[in-house]
Parts: C-alpha cells; sequence; structure tokens
C-alpha cells in the first residue's frame, strides 16, 4: 500500500472506534475497554478478546455524566462515564479501571455503580512502591485478579503460553511505534501533527497484529524516503493527551512538526516492553510497570533531584526540537504538580516553551492559536 | 459564639501547642524534624522519638487563620495551578521559604495598622462608640492588625547579620502555623490521596531532603485482603529500615508499641468523644470535632492526648448529666457536615445553620480516625481504611452508621474544589443516603483552604433548600 493509503487507513479508524466496536461484535469478538493507565492490555488479547482504548471523547459533551461527578474532573474521565452512560460503549464485554491518579479513584466507583449488571467493570489498583519484591507481588497480584475477571468475561483459563505470546505481539507493537515516532520526525513533512496523531490512536482501536503490520509497512516506505529538509520548526510535545486534530492542524499551519512526545497517551504508553524471558508471565507484566520511568503519574523514589524534568530536556535537546508544547489537561493535577519543576529545567537549559490549557470540550481555538503562532516566532529564533 | 471552654479542650489545646513547641525547639537544638502526612502511620517516628509536623493540619490553620488566600497565591506564582488542592498550595509555598509576615515602618520598626481590621469598641455598657466626624463605629485598637505581605525565609537569611534581619524574623506571623520549622526529611503515606505521592515529592525535591513512602492503593473492597495488608506491612518494615538509616538508631520496639498503646487510647477516647454527639440535644457542636482534629493528626501517639479526650469525654458526659450544651441555639435539626470543612469560612459556614437551629451531629472525621488495632498486620490494616481509600460501599456504610446512630434530619454535602478523591462519589453518595435513610441531602461547592472557591449566597441558599425539606420531613412524619 502506498503511504497515503495506509495514513487514509489509520485516520479512518482513529476516528471510528465505535463503528470497530461493531464490527468485532459483528464477528463474535468479546470487547474490553480499557481506561488510562498503564492496564496490562496483554492479558485481554491472551484471553482472545479485543481490548479498546478509552481516553475520553473531542465531540461529545458532558451530560449524563453530571449525576455522578462534579465539574472539576478531567473531561477524559468524565468523557468515557458519559460514553459508557449514552449508549456509545453498548457493545462492550467489561472494561478495567485503573486507579492510579484522584480522579480515577472515584470514578472507578462511578463506573462499577453506573455500569450495575450491564457489564464487567474490573477494578485495578497498581503500587506506586513498585520496585521492591514486596511491589512486584502486589502487582502480580493485582493483574491476576484483572486476569481472573477477563476469564469470567470470555468463559475460558487464560494460559501462561497465550500471555507469553500476547507480550511478544505488544513489544513489537511498542517497538514498531517507537520507530514510527523517530521516522515521523525525519519525515515531518509527510506526517504532519494530525496524522502522526491518528496513527498512534489507531493502535488504541484496532486489533493489535493487524495494527502492527499496516505500521511496520508504513515505516518501511517512510524508510524509503529521504530525511526531509524541514524549513520549519519543531517541538516536543508533553502532556496526557493531544489527540484532537483542529488543535494539531494550528501546528501545521504555522510549519511546527513533532519531533518526540512524552504523552501519556502517545509515548509514555509504550516506552518500555515487558521482558520475554520471564518464566511468570504475569510478572513479567508487573516488572514492565516496576520498569515505568519517568511519568507525572509514577512515585520516583530519587524524588530529591529533578529526574523526570531532566528526561523531558534531554529528549526536547536529543529531538533536535527548539521548543517544547505542554498540552495542560484541565483539572489534571498530576502534571500540574509538576509543572514548577519542568518549567525551571527547561528555563535553565534555555529551552523556550508554552503551556496551553486543554479540555476534550473545547471547541473554540483561537486563543491556542495565537498563542502556538506567537510561540513559532520564538521557535524561529532558536533554529 | 462565646462559649464555656471545658478543662478537656483546654488541655486539648495545650496538647498542640506542645507538639509544635517541642518541634521548634527540637529544631534549635539541630535535631531533625520531619513533615508526615496525616494518615501515615505516626507509630513508627514515635518510635524513633522523632518530631514531626503536620502540613495538612499546618494549611487548616493557616487557612482558618485568614492566610489562606495569600499562600495559595504565592504556590500559583510558583508555577503550581490555582486548581491544586489548596493545603498542597499552601505547604508547598511554605516548603519554598514563603511566610505571611507583618508590614512595618523600617524607620520605627513599628508595624502598621491596617484600618479595615479590628472589633468596634464599646463603652462600659456595651454599646458601639460611634466616631462623630465619620458616623461609623470607632475601632477597638487593641483587635486591630497590622498589614500583611509575603516575606521568605531564605531571602531573609540572605541578609547581613544585624537589626533589619532580626526585624523581619520577628515580623512573621506569630500563629504556630508560621512558625514551623522547615523539614529535614518528609513521611508520606498516599492512602487519602494520590495528590500526596507528588506534592511530597515536590517538598523533597525542593528542600533536597529524603522521603519516605508509603503506599497504600485504593480498595474496591470492603474488605482488607490479606495480600494489601502483606504489602502495607513489608513497606512499614521498609519505613522503618529507613528510618534507621535517617537516625542511626535502631528501631526501638518498646517505644513502638507504647506509641501503638496511647494511639488506641486516643482513637478510642476519641470515638468516645464523637458518641456524645448521639444525644438529643447533643451536649455540643459537632463543628467543634474540627477543632480536635489537630490533635488527632499532630498527637495521637501521645498519652497526654488520650488523657486530653478522656477528661473532655468526662466534661461531657457531665454536660449530658446536667443537660447542658456548648452549641450556642436551640438544637432544632441535626445533620451530618460531609467532607473537611471550608477553614477560611467557618463563620460564614456557621452563620446560616446557627440561625435555622441546626446542628452538626455527625462528622466522617470520627470513624474515619478512630482507628483500633492490634500489632503491625492490623495496624497496616487500620491505614488502609483512610476516608479516600476505601470504596463506596464502605464509605457509604461509614456514614450511614453515624447518621443513624447520630440521628441526623438530613445530610450537607461539602463539594470541596481542594479533593478530587473525596468529591468524587459524593452525588451517588447523596442518593444512597436520602434512599437508605430517607433524609434530604443538599450540596454546596466550597474549598477547604482557598476562599475564592466559596460563594456563601449559594451555601446560604442551600442550607435554606435542606432546612426546608427537614421541615418537611418532620411534619410529614407528626402527621
Amino acid at each position: 500500500m502506498s503511504i497515503n493509503a495506509l495514513l487514509d487507513e489509520f485516520k479512518g479508524k482513529a476516528a471510528t472506534p465505535k463503528q470497530q466496536l461493531a464490527e468485532y461484535k459483528a464477528q463474535g469478538k468479546k470487547v474490553i475497554g480499557v481506561l488510562p493507565y498503564f492496564a496490562p492490555e496483554e492479558l485481554v488479547y491472551a484471553a482472545g478478546m479485543v481490548p479498546m482504548g478509552i481516553w475520553g471523547s473531542n465531540t461529545k459533551t458532558i451530560s449524563r455524566a453530571k449525576e455522578y461527578c462534579a465539574t472539576f474532573y478531567c473531561t477524559i474521565a468524565q468523557l468515557a462515564l458519559e460514553m459508557l452512560l449514552d449508549g456509545t460503549m453498548d457493545g462492550l464485554d467489561g472494561i478495567i479501571t485503573p486507579t492510579i491518579c484522584d480522579t480515577l479513584r472515584p470514578m472507578s466507583q462511578n463506573y462499577r455503580v453506573s455500569m450495575g449488571d450491564k457489564m464487567k467493570v474490573i477494578f485495578l489498583a497498581h503500587p506506586q512502591n513498585r520496585f521492591e519484591d514486596f511491589g512486584l507481588q502486589f502487582c502480580v497480584d493485582q493483574y491476576n485478579h484483572v486476569k481472573a475477571d477477563l476469564e469470567e468475561v470470555c468463559g475460558h483459563k487464560i494460559e501462561d503460553a497465550a500471555i507469553q505470546d500476547a507480550i511478544r505481539v505488544y513489544n513489537k507493537s511498542r517497538a514498531a511505534r517507537r520507530e514510527f515516532v523517530k521516522l515521523a520526525s525525519e519525515h515531518c513533512d509527510v506526517i504532519t501533527p494530525t496524522l502522526r496523531s491518528a496513527v498512534l490512536k489507531a493502535f488504541f482501536f484496532m486489533e493489535k497484529p493487524a495494527y502492527t503490520a499496516k505500521l511496520e509497512e508504513l515505516n518501511a516506505e517512510l524508510k524509503k524516503l529521504p530525511v526531509c529538509d524541514w524549513q520549519g520548526t519543531k517541538v516536543v510535545t508533553s502532556g496526557i493527551i493531544c489527540d484532537n486534530p483542529k488543535l494539531l492542524e494550528i501546528f501545521e499551519e504555522n510549519h511546527i512538526a513533532i519531533a518526540a512526545d512524552d504523552v501519556a497517551h502517545e509515548s509514555r504508553a509504550f516506552r518500555v516492553d515487558a521482558p520475554e524471558d520471564e518464566k511468570d508471565p504475569v510478572m513479567a507484566l508487573a516488572k514492565q510497570f516496576a520498569n515505568q520511568d519517568y511519568d507525572v503519574l509514577l512515585y520516583d523514589p530519587k524524588s530529591s533531584e529533578n529526574r523526570r524534568a531532566d528526561f523531558v530536556v534531554n529528549m526536547v535537546k536529543e529531538s533536535g526540537a527548539q521548543g517544547l508544547v505542554l498540552f495542560m489537561q484541565q483539572f489534571c493535577d498530576p502534571e500540574e504538580m509538576e509543572y514548577p519543576y519542568l518549567k525551571k529545567a527547561l528555563n535553565d537549559a534555555g529551552i523556550p516553551h508554552i503551556k496551553l490549557g486543554i479540555d476534550q470540550q473545547m471547541r473554540d481555538f483561537g486563543q491556542a492559536s495565537t498563542a502556538i503562532q506567537a510561540f513559532a516566532d520564538v521557535l524561529e529564533l532558536q533554529k | 459564639m462565646a462559649k464555656q471552654v471545658s478543662p478537656g479542650v483546654l488541655a486539648l489545646r495545650k496538647v498542640v501547642d506542645d507538639v509544635h513547641k517541642e518541634a521548634r525547639e527540637a529544631k534549635a537544638r539541630g535535631e531533625l524534624v520531619g513533615w508526615s502526612s496525616s494518615k501515615f502511620p505516626c507509630e513508627l517516628a514515635a518510635a524513633f522519638d522523632l518530631n514531626v509536623m503536620y502540613p495538612e493540619n499546618q494549611a487548616a490553620g493557616i487557612a482558618a487563620n485568614r492566610y489562606g488566600e495569600m499562600m495559595c497565591q504565592a504556590a500559583e506564582d510558583l508555577g503550581y495551578d490555582n486548581d491544586i488542592c489548596g493545603y498542597a498550595r499552601i505547604s508547598l509555598a511554605y516548603a519554598a521559604g514563603v511566610r505571611v509576615s507583618r508590614k512595618y515602618d523600617p524607620e520605627t520598626g513599628e508595624y502598621i495598622i491596617d484600618p479595615s481590621t479590628g472589633k468596634p469598641l464599646k463603652d462600659a455598657d456595651g454599646n458601639v462608640i460611634i466616631d462623630e466626624a465619620t458616623g461609623k463605629p470607632k475601632k477597638d485598637p487593641k483587635t486591630q492588625t497590622p498589614y500583611l505581605q509575603l516575606d521568605n525565609i531564605h531571602d531573609i537569611e540572605a541578609l547581613p547579620d544585624g537589626p533589619e534581619k532580626e526585624r523581619r524574623w520577628e515580623a512573621i506571623s506569630p500563629i504556630r502555623q508560621m512558625r514551623i520549622p522547615q523539614p529535614d526529611f518528609v513521611l508520606c503515606c498516599n492512602n487519602i490521596c494520590n495528590c500526596m505521592t507528588k506534592w511530597y515529592e515536590n517538598i523533597a525535591r525542593m528542600c533536597n531532603i529524603p522521603l519516605i513512602m508509603v503506599d497504600i492503593p485504593y480498595n474496591n473492597d470492603v474488605h482488607v485482603a490479606d495480600e494489601n495488608v502483606k504489602y502495607v506491612r513489608a513497606q512499614f518494615d521498609q519505613a522503618i529500615k529507613q528510618l534507621e538509616e535517617l537516625t542511626g538508631k535502631k528501631f526501638d520496639e518498646k517505644k513502638f508499641e507504647h506509641a501503638c498503646a496511647n494511639a488506641n487510647r486516643t482513637a478510642k477516647a476519641w470515638l468516645k468523644v464523637c458518641d456524645y454527639l448521639q444525644y438529643k440535644p447533643a451536649p455540643y457542636s459537632g463543628f467543634d470535632l474540627f477543632n480536635h482534629m489537630a490533635d488527632v493528626v499532630t498527637a495521637r501517639a501521645r498519652v497526654e492526648t488520650a488523657e486530653a479526650f478522656e477528661l473532655l469525654a468526662k466534661d461531657l458526659e457531665e454536660a449530658v448529666q446536667k443537660g447542658e450544651t456548648t452549641t450556642p441555639f436551640p438544637e432544632k435539626y441535626r445533620v451530618m457536615f460531609e467532607g473537611i470543612p471550608c477553614w477560611p469560612k467557618l463563620p460564614a459556614l456557621f452563620k446560616p445553620l446557627k440561625a435555622n437551629g441546626v446542628n452538626v451531629t455527625a462528622v466522617v472525621y470520627a470513624p474515619a480516625f478512630g482507628f483500633v488495632y492490634d500489632g503491625l498486620d492490623e495496624m497496616a490494616r487500620a491505614y488502609y481504611k483512610a476516608p479516600n481509600s476505601v470504596c463506596i460501599e464502605q464509605g457509604v456504610d461509614w456514614r450511614e452508621g453515624i447518621c443513624r446512630d447520630n440521628k441526623v434530619d438530613g445530610v450537607l454535602v461539602h463539594y470541596n474544589r481542594s479533593c478530587k478523591p473525596w468529591s468524587g462519589y459524593m452525588a451517588e453518595m447523596q442518593r444512597r443516603f436520602t434512599e437508605d435513610l430517607g433524609v434530604p441531602c443538599a450540596g454546596f461547592d466550597g474549598d477547604q483552604a482557598d476562599p475564592r472557591n466559596f460563594n456563601a449566597a449559594q451555601y446560604e441558599t442551600r442550607v435554606q433548600g435542606l432546612v426546608e425539606a427537614m421541615e418537611a420531613n418532620k411534619q410529614a412524619k407528626e402527621a
């Protein structure tokens, strides 16, 4: 397939999760919705079911979810609930609800209560003290509960061999996505910010082997192209999610490409592979979680250092970006808490940045457009 | 709200004053002083004779003293978003060295009085004295306070030694919460929220000090599974090792057991004090319990705290016998106050309650701090059950238990902008309270520390609505 045809397909998949859910159901497959963050999706795949990521929506409006939560909650969590309540997700056979942030804690209860018998709501609590044996064991225990719940939904035991296979499938997908991110920077004339986002977003809705095959095909095609002589500027993006095409188009209009990202919905989700040589595959998944690092959501035992911000600064330097754009998801306190030290590290390194306040109900991008336009001028001076 | 202060209340006040004084003295002697989250197992620090201060309690005090907005704003100037928990913002500004200070004239060294402060001056008969020139009441100079401004201890430290430096130190607000020593280590337990994790990491980074972390993940079950206990217990062991390294001392089991015994005794006495709200009319207002939170948080492993609560229980017993109450109005309705109070706005919270005869006879803190346990495993299980770490069923059960026991007619719910884990399932809880208990509920928007998030008019309307619903319920029952 040509690059354009592949990109069109990814774009189509990224924009039509509801349609794909209907297709999976028509094929007789069971589908599990997976909420942010760090859920061991491999277990869903190993169960022979289709995992679909639920990261809110850019087109819905919060209405029914108001019955459950006050306004000061992130729109990703609220719109996930909205879609569970408005019928969008009726085809799901279950959802996994991690609880690593303060919004997801009570929301896990709202999801469970509101769904009643409609679908299986699978609870997940991760350990923050995740490195020592006791942390790994706790994570294994929790993952085994998730596994047992999934077995209830799929109606059969999830064998270790199937999990080992799932780990290989997911590692392959992560490697392909990491390579794509690199190639997207080298070929940013072809892979514009909106297309980059669509390709990475499609992962959450497509079946993984099919997705990886298509992505590897795209990567191979991109490699054939000469590295582009980009005349615009480049940034690193950071935040929880930045998948709104209308917002990303503003970057294109201002000739700003994405060199790399520190985004939960993108690279943070595929930085770390699960070990393939672990005897107990559930332990392999626990180790993968323990190896997650430089993340606003996770405890850093070396907290007196500024490791996460230094990591992001290095990413900007190594990727050849001239600056950083932080997509600050409204009401996201983990991101907000880490902002002052990120800002300090960026300032110390002489890296310009802007903080764009966003949420998924944003429909007017005038203010963002002005800020990005002004930032483009700052970036030019850094070249 | 002039009310009689009982010996128990005085004893409780002294305990908190002593805890602060001892920490200041320890710091002056060059000993370690730590900061701890309110539900970190204080028994562990007590085993090492460590002086520990509590930023949540400190922030509540700062907010109640009306410094909340200034300190929150200072944190925002450091880059912390105004959406972050108000306690965290106040604490982070404080950790960065920010202090609320009294403005003085550099020439004379005298404080500059803010004319808008102070109470009206009264004559011998208690009548307000009017200033003939302005036609407005004269202010009692004794009650007037200086203008306030922000200072920073790092700026003061950088000054050359001399009178100016001393004057700046002295000008810092004298309230004990503004005089807490900077931390040498931090103890974090995130059972009440995950914001705590990042909050304490920020303090550790700001002050370049060690952080000891006990992680208690959210629980979806009423029961605490053995595997969860094992995880927390292992972290206790790790925390002990870290404290041994920090202090250079061995873990003193006897001191630990003693601290546990005190904490259990305090918890039992606290629960007993809370239970006096079951009497009708209640011998005191549940709002008073909020004042005693400082003791439960900062000093629950001290014998003096247990003794002070026992003394208060005795005072209350006597009050019940005599049919007395410290509630400054006749009790017409009884409600549960859900959530942390809006500390900067306590008088505004109290006003419509008093006007309508609404007494708060139940607060969630009663069961939340009343844990009784035996041994380390049970202690791990107890610390697993914090207000925001339990599932909705457990949360509802706690609340409905005290609502029944304390015979409430309604529930007033604080949707606290500062506390996402707490407020996040209150709408469903409200539905359950009404369904299970047949009592009306009313919610209002507010904040535990940032006065900008509270609207007195909205609050008064909601209280009015609740009162009307309680009255209608009452009349229906009587009919």
